[in-house]
């Protein structure tokens, strides 16, 4: 019989990425409501040495499977090296991170197990045996519960929407063997922004839009620099060519949710909204006192953001002395 | 090259989207139904990729009888033929959907299946690679970029931080990220022929394919939590305005 959970971790270039925290941490918190062992599973090359890491979050097992083949983290080879980590736990219930890579292992899993599946959940809890999932729709202008029947009942996690919480777990690490089919599948080039805070994992984001008026972005960077966060996007400057696709926040870009989203030169579109409302606190600068963003921020400023924005940053890098 | 593209309807992304009184579902009264803004660049992709290597290209869409619409604008685009499942009121889940698109694009032979990589109504992530999975090809998602020579394809996908250049042979699924293309509009000489091209309509319960029962329900629907009023921070200079800001975060709002 299906039992325990198995969380599915991740890594990048031997470290792990937070989001493996918070999915064990989730499955932690699913393993005290219907019981069993917590495993966390952990896949790559040469990951033997982090792979402890996990127990620090509760996992009871570490399974690591450690090939070659999983150097790149291809979602072809991964999703085959989860499927057998999963075949080898049999677990009632999968957590999984709805990043990239998660989401395309996911989808496929889920398929090949004929198991159901709830993708880019913010919340999971298991109400008489059942699992439920929260998970956000229409680029998140509602949240929905859905309840998941037939085993391993796979939770997609969104990256910042649960904690990791740090408690002791016995941590025994276990090799696992991975058989990897051959595949047509090859990687020809990895292109990394290096030294770029990814958008859904950053504290702080500032954003901008049109109201930026071309193409350089250095109030904002520096602002978002003086801060540790990261530089986002709308849909306009991005149309506009000033900034990358990979930029955008919203409905069709990216759904972020740091503790702080400073929003300078962007009207507040309804797709834009979306991709920002689950922020801790939202600032607007804005020069026009009727933008619709003032209505969903925290709080505002009008004025010209080329003079507000470089005032800010001088604030803030008073308080940092 | 023979394309298939997968087309979901979805209320547009202007909609504002309100819970139903009862139940789990949105209200749907005064919604504007559109084709899938992802499902769109894989037209547009299909087509251009016609445009270079010839062949057909193929819409497919799972939905009532309104789906018709957007299959009707992805012919006036250019498509070739439209295919119509008509669920006959059955509830599916985001498995049940690809068990049902595969089953319908195993009878064709396509060396290329294209898909959005969500739809902005349910945001599933799901239904490209599961039904690659289900028909044992290889997928590549979120693709900015492809190029296809000689049974194979190279793909930029995005990914966290970056980019992967991928390559795989054909057959295979790809799915669409912004930034891929600019999706044309349909002509007027276009919308006239889509009146006259047929629309293959299909029944569920005679594909052959059994989505099985539905393992993921929805069971409740509610707003997300709205912000509260927020404040506006005056004063006289940009300087005054960012120093009592900074000081609102970091005494109220303590983020910083
Ligand atoms: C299918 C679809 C999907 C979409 N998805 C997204 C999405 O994911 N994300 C997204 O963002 N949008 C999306 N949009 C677009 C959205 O509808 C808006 O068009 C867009 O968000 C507007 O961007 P903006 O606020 O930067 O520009 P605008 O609406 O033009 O606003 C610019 C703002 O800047 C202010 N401003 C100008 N100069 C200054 C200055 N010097 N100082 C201070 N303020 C200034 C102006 O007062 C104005 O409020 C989508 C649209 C469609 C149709
Ligand atoms: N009912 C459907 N009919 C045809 N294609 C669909 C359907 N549902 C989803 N798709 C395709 O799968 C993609 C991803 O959808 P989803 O997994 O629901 O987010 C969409 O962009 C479509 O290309």
């Amino acid at each position: 019989m299906s039992q325990g959970i198995l969380a599915i971790t991740e890594q990048v270039d031997g470290a792990f990425k937070n989001i493996s925290f918070e999915v064990v941490s989730a499955g932690k918190k699913i393993a005290e409501s219907i019981g069993g062992q917590l495993t966390a599973a952990v896949m790559g090359s040469g990951i033997a040495a982090i792979a402890e890491q996990v127990a620090e979050y509760g996992a009871q097992r570490i399974m690591v499977a450690d090939h070659e083949g999983l150097k790149d983290g291809l979602s072809d080879t991964c999703t085959q090296a989860a499927a057998q980590l999963v075949a080898r736990s049999n677990p009632a219930v999968v957590v999984i991170g709805a990043t990239s890579l998660g989401k395309d292992i996911a989808a496929r899993l889920s398929a090949r197990l004929s198991a159901p599946l709830a993708m880019d959940c913010v919340d999971v809890r298991v109400d008489a045996g059942q699992v439920i999932a929260t998970r956000p729709m229409y680029g998140g202008k509602v949240l929905a519960d859905v309840s998941l029947s037939g085993t391993p009942a796979i939770v997609a996690i969104r990256p910042r929407a649960m904690e990791a919480v740090a408690t002791p777990g016995a941590g025994e690490v276990e090799k696992v063997d991975i058989d990897l089919a051959d595949t047509t599948m090859s990687l020809i080039e990895k292109q990394m922004e290096t030294g770029k805070i990814e958008l859904t994992e950053a504290d702080v984001v500032v954003t901008g839009g049109r109201g930026m008026g071309g193409d350089n972005f250095a109030v904002v960077e520096t602002l978002a620099k003086t801060l540790d966060g990261a530089v986002g996007a709308s849909r306009s400057a991005v149309d506009e060519g000033w900034r990358p696709v990979s930029d955008q926040v919203g409905q069709t870009g990216k759904v972020v949710a740091p503790n702080l989203y400073i929003a300078c030169g962007v009207s507040g579109a309804i797709q834009h909204l979306a991709g920002m409302a689950s922020s801790r606190v939202v600032v607007a600068i804005n020069k026009d006192p009727e933008a619709p963003i003032f209505s969903k921020c925290d709080f505002g400023i009008v004025g010209d953001l080329f003079d507000v924005v470089p005032a800010v940053t001088a604030e803030i890098e008073k308080l940092k002395g | 090259m023979e394309i298939a593209v997968l087309l979901k309807q979805v209320p547009a992304t202007e909609s504002l989207i309100e819970v139903a009184e009862k139940g789990a579902g949105i209200k749907t009264d005064g919604i504007k139904w559109v084709i899938n803004p992802y499902d769109e660049l894989a037209i547009e992709e299909a087509l251009q990729i016609r445009g270079e290597a010839g062949g057909t290209v193929t819409v497919f869409s799972l939905g009532p009888e309104k789906a018709v619409e957007a299959l009707r604008t992805a012919l006036a685009m250019g498509a070739d033929t439209a295919v119509r499942i008509d669920p006959e009121g059955k509830v599916l889940d985001g498995l049940g959907t690809a068990r049902v698109l595969a089953g319908e694009l195993k009878k064709g032979d396509f060396d290329l299946i294209v898909a959005g990589h969500r739809a902005v109504d349910d945001d599933n992530f799901q239904v490209g690679p599961a039904v690659a999975e289900l028909m044992g090809i290889p997928h590549i998602s979120m693709v900015i970029r492809q190029d296809l020579s000689e049974g194979k394809i190279r793909c930029a996908r995005t990914i966290d931080g970056g980019i992967l250049v991928l390559e795989t042979a054909l057959p295979a699924l790809i799915t669409t990220q912004r930034g891929l293309n600019e999706p044309r509009y349909a002509s007027l000489p276009g919308i006239m022929k889509a009146k006259k091209k047929p629309i293959d309509t299909r029944v569920l319960s005679e594909t052959g394919t059994d989505p099985g029962e539905p393992m993921v329900e929805t069971i409740a629907m509610r707003p997300p939590p709205q912000r509260k009023e927020g404040r506006i921070i005056e004063g006289e200079r940009a300087a005054d305005k960012a120093a009592a800001l900074v000081k609102a975060l970091r005494e109220e709002a303590k983020v910083i």
